[in-house]
């Protein structure tokens, strides 16, 4: 009987471990990645070169390393490393079924409500984040989406149990700028509709910022003492103050220049232009305002029948041609994973590799504030970064292993999981 | 007499217009010659003549008068087949009947919408231009050839084509029918006793027919002919087999149903739409010799498609399931050969097989493997030329050649190719695309679903 026992709780022991095996957990420690091609992005290419990667930071970046006592050694021996790749707008982990609302955390209701914060509302434990940060994507933008101004932003890491864990230490406010365009295929409004709903927008947001400006200057003159209670104006103070970004999205040409218009006449300080469809039309007067741009989805169709069917493959490749910076995002939830396409597809069309590598690592770190922890492979950064076969911009590369703040992530996704359990299913059509 | 002269010589002229297809003639030189079925060939010159693949080889001399593109350096491949699209059509969803068998889209072709040319600019050449997935049983479909330029939609055809048509199981049939009108389907359950009722009765008015044919051959019969029915007549054909089934799917335990609906029922053409569960039955599948046609990676837009894999292509592929990669999307078939590229990623498909899932293996889903699908001498000159390897990700497609037709060339063509300015279409509203991924097959039917709901 007692042998039986233990036999079960040997079995069982097995089981958990297999159990285990299948989900491996991240791994935190101090890992030498040697003899690798290093893209450092912003200090060229190393050949045969080591990265140490140490309590969640780059300590060492050169050909001639030497590798710490107690390093954990992974030969990179005919690899690549990168830093791990940004997209600079998506709503990864607040979408998780796209058709089911009841999954769906970036839409609150309410049109100006700045106080509503992403990274609250971010689910670590989302499936759509293990398939995204196996394919090299290791930092996003998740923002909210709805009505004239639907939130505040937050770029997140993904790797971690808690938003505190996973942000990435940038947040910016959203505003729709209003829209004179048309929101894809099934908006039916008529001309006229879309043109008042378009001016109503602008008066609200031209009083919106005018009471903001006033709580600034009442929150001053009270040296934040006896304002009241006003969540959306505490939200709107910092982008006053000129401490905090304020992400426009706009995309039909007349609404960014528009933009630049208001961004002119209110002297916003911090600003970022988003989506931008149409920037090529308008790139150089975007360009002499000096705002950088997160350009995209670059796989997309063009906003006008008339205009050239690959104006939105070229988009990034004409803004920065005009002398605009440039970030790329997909915009997406559930394939942040092509964000490596969209930027292989911008540089086929005329921003070219380097500079579309550049547009998913450094400048979006530049962008968002973050260029002394992320973008690139430098002494002091975070420990973000991927090894790969290959040019992570081709399909026919393979991601190896991602690194993400130190942590060696564990290369597995549901999808991965599938393919293992289904390529010879067993059993096959008959069960004996 | 001059009226009926008159008559004749329209009638001429339209059966004239209607026949017509323009066919060309061309030499491609020196190009690496991607056949997808035979090989290949650096170095490597495609003669066309009158529309067709006449010679492939090395050195071809051109015959006088026919146009030359040189290819040095560049890359032909046959022209991209979309197994799944809904482009060409005004119409996609009647969705006014869980079974609408008799409706065909191949009546409301528009040959004037500009995404058929900007497909061309992805070196797409044949489309499946499909009814919607609001009911169980939809419409029939069209084949086409993508001939920008026609003015005439049955231009458009891909003439000789075999009949398909649509069926649709799972979440679209359910919500549209049950959720929507509140009669069956409202569950998958009912889907499966919608088809299975539409065959009975099909197979029923097929056997009233035959008895009928049989008895009016006899002396002296003098019995009425049963009731004509289109919807009928339609279900009848796909029993007799002369109507390929692509049905649109997700979940694996529905797409078992169908098989076993089929089974009973004696259907063996059969293809699957989207599929994205695909790879959980795919010995099922494969050994009832049933298609499949997936998206690359797109999942997680609806619930039914959360349990998804872009390792699906992959794993019906390596389990002997012919396969293709399509769009249902005026977006993604521009790109259908990075599409395809993906699954070296997810699965480590060779370059044939990758290419095969958007040439050949939807040529065969479609029918139409002996014309198309292949750079072979005999088949139909639909070719595509990229400036470099059609499965990098930096490729730029070049050249679309529609039976031997220059329908695409990047060098030279206009930025604005409308055949067609509505006059009312207003000339300064931009529309922004929305990013997030979802099929069309909903497409007009959402809006009736919407309006039922006065969520628009």
């Amino acid at each position: 009987m007692k042998r039986k026992i233990q036999y079960i709780l040997a079995l069982a022991v097995l089981i958990s471990m297999t159990v285990q095996a299948q989900q491996p957990k991240g791994k935190y420690a101090t890992f030498a990645l040697t003899h690798a091609t290093i893209q450092t992005v912003t200090k060229g290419i190393i050949q045969d070169g080591t990265v140490i990667l140490s309590q969640g930071k780059i300590t060492a970046v050169g050909a001639n390393v030497s590798i710490p006592a107690g390093a954990e050694v992974v030969d990179c021996k005919g690899k690549w490393i990168y830093p791990g790749l940004i997209d600079g707008g998506t709503t990864l982990g607040l979408s998780e079924v796209g058709s089911d609302s009841r999954t769906q955390d970036f839409n609150e209701v309410g049109d100006v409500i700045p106080q509503m914060k992403a990274l609250t509302a971010v689910n670590p434990n989302s499936a759509l984040i293990p398939v995204t940060r196996i394919s090299g994507v290791t930092t996003v933008i998740a923002a909210p989406e709805g009505d004239l101004v639907p939130g505040t932003a937050a770029l997140i890491n993904l790797y971690g149990y808690t938003p505190d864990q996973m942000y990435a230490g940038f947040e910016g406010v959203v505003l729709n700028f209003p829209n004179t365009g048309r929101k894809g295929f099934f908006d039916r409004r008529t001309d006229e509709d879309i043109k008042k709903a378009a001016e109503k927008a602008m008066t609200r947001i031209n009083s919106v910022w005018e009471m903001a400006v006033q709580y600034y200057k009442l929150d001053s003159a009270t040296k934040s003492k006896g304002v009241g209670y006003y969540p959306e104006m505490e939200a709107l103070l910092p982008v006053v103050k000129g401490e905090r970004t304020l992400m426009i999205e706009a995309n039909a040409s007349k609404d960014i220049q528009a933009a630049l218009k208001w961004v002119k006449d209110h002297k916003v300080k911090k600003v970022i232009l988003t989506g931008v469809a149409e920037g090529w039309r308008v790139a150089d007067e975007i360009a002499k305002a000096n705002i950088p741009v997160v350009a995209g989805p670059v796989q997309e169709l063009p906003t006008r029948d008339y205009d050239r069917y690959d104006k939105p493959y070229a988009n990034p490749g004409l803004l920065k041609k005009a002398g605009v910076k440039v970030a790329l995002r997909t915009a997406q939830a559930s394939n942040v994973r092509n964000l490596p396409y969209h930027a292989a597809f911008a540089a086929a069309y005329g921003l070219g590799k380097e500079e579309a590598l550049r547009a998913v690592t450094i400048v979006p770190a530049e962008i968002f504030g973050v260029s002394d922890k992320l973008g690139s492979i430098e002494v002091g950064k975070n420990a973000t970064v991927l090894v790969s076969d290959g040019d992570p911009f081709e399909t026919k590369t393979n991601i190896l292993q991602v690194y993400i703040d130190g942590w060696q992530v564990p290369m597995v996704s549901r999808q991965t999981l599938l393919y293992d359990e289904f390529l010879h299913r067993d059993p096959g059509v008959t069960k004996n | 007499m001059k009226k009926i002269f008159y008559s004749f010589a329209l009638l001429a002229l339209v059966t004239f217009a209607h026949a017509q297809v323009e066919r060309g003639n061309l030499l491609i030189k020196n190009g690496t010659v991607l056949t997808v079925t035979k090989g290949t060939f650096e170095n490597t010159d495609v003669l066309v003549k009158d529309g067709k693949i006449t010679q492939i080889g090395k050195n071809i001399a051109a015959p006088a008068g026919v146009k030359v593109i040189d290819a040095t350096g560049q890359f032909v491949m046959p022209g991209i087949i979309d197994a799944h699209s809904h482009a060409g059509l005004d119409a996609i969803n009647e969705a006014t009947s869980p079974v609408t068998a008799e409706v065909f889209t191949g009546d409301v072709l528009n040959p004037f919408q500009v995404t058929l040319y900007r497909a061309l600019g992805g070196g797409v050449t044949t489309i499946h231009a499909m009814h919607g997935s609001a009911n169980a049983i939809g419409g029939q479909c069209e084949t086409i050839k993508l001939r920008y330029g026609v003015k005439d939609g049955d231009g458009l055809r891909m003439e000789g084509a075999p009949r398909t048509i649509k069926f649709a199981l799972g979440e679209n049939p359910t919500r549209v029918h049950g959720g929507g009108s509140s009669i069956v389907p409202r569950t998958r359950m009912g889907v499966e006793f919608v088809i299975r009722e539409s065959f009975s009765k099909a197979k029923e008015y097929m056997e009233a027919w035959d008895k009928y044919n049989k008895a009016k051959t006899q002396k002296g019969f003098r019995g009425t002919p049963p009731a004509y029915n289109l919807r009928l007549e339609t279900l009848a054909e796909i029993l007799k087999g002369n109507i390929i089934i692509h049905c649109h799917s997700y979940r694996a335990d529905e797409i078992n149903m169908l098989l076993n609906v089929c089974k009973d029922f004696g259907v063996k053409r059969l293809v699957f739409q989207h599929v994205n569960e695909g790879f959980k039955v795919a010995p099922e599948l494969a050994k009832f010799g049933a298609m499949a046609s997936v998206f690359a990676d797109w999942w997680a837009y609806k619930f039914e498609v959360y349990y998804s894999t872009a390792y699906n292509a992959a794993i019906l592929t390596r389990n002997g399931v012919v396969t293709s990669i399509n769009s249902d999307d005026a977006e993604l078939m521009r790109h259908l050969y990075h599409e395809a590229a993906k699954t070296q990623k997810y699965g480590n498909l060779s370059d044939d097989e990758a290419l095969a899932l958007i040439t050949l293996n939807p040529a065969k889903q479609l029918g139409i493997d002996a014309r198309v699908g292949s750079l072979e001498v005999g088949k139909e000159a639909d070719i595509a030329i990229f400036n470099s390897h059609p499965l990098s990700s930096y490729t730029i497609p070049m050249i679309t050649v529609v039976d031997g037709v220059v329908r695409f060339d990047r060098e030279k063509d206009a930025d604005d190719v409308r055949i067609y300015v509505d006059p009312t279409q207003a000339v300064d509203i931009a529309t922004i695309q929305g990013g997030e991924q979802e099929d069309h097959c909903m497409d007009g039917a959402e809006d009736a679903f919407g309006k039922l709901f006065g969520l628009n």
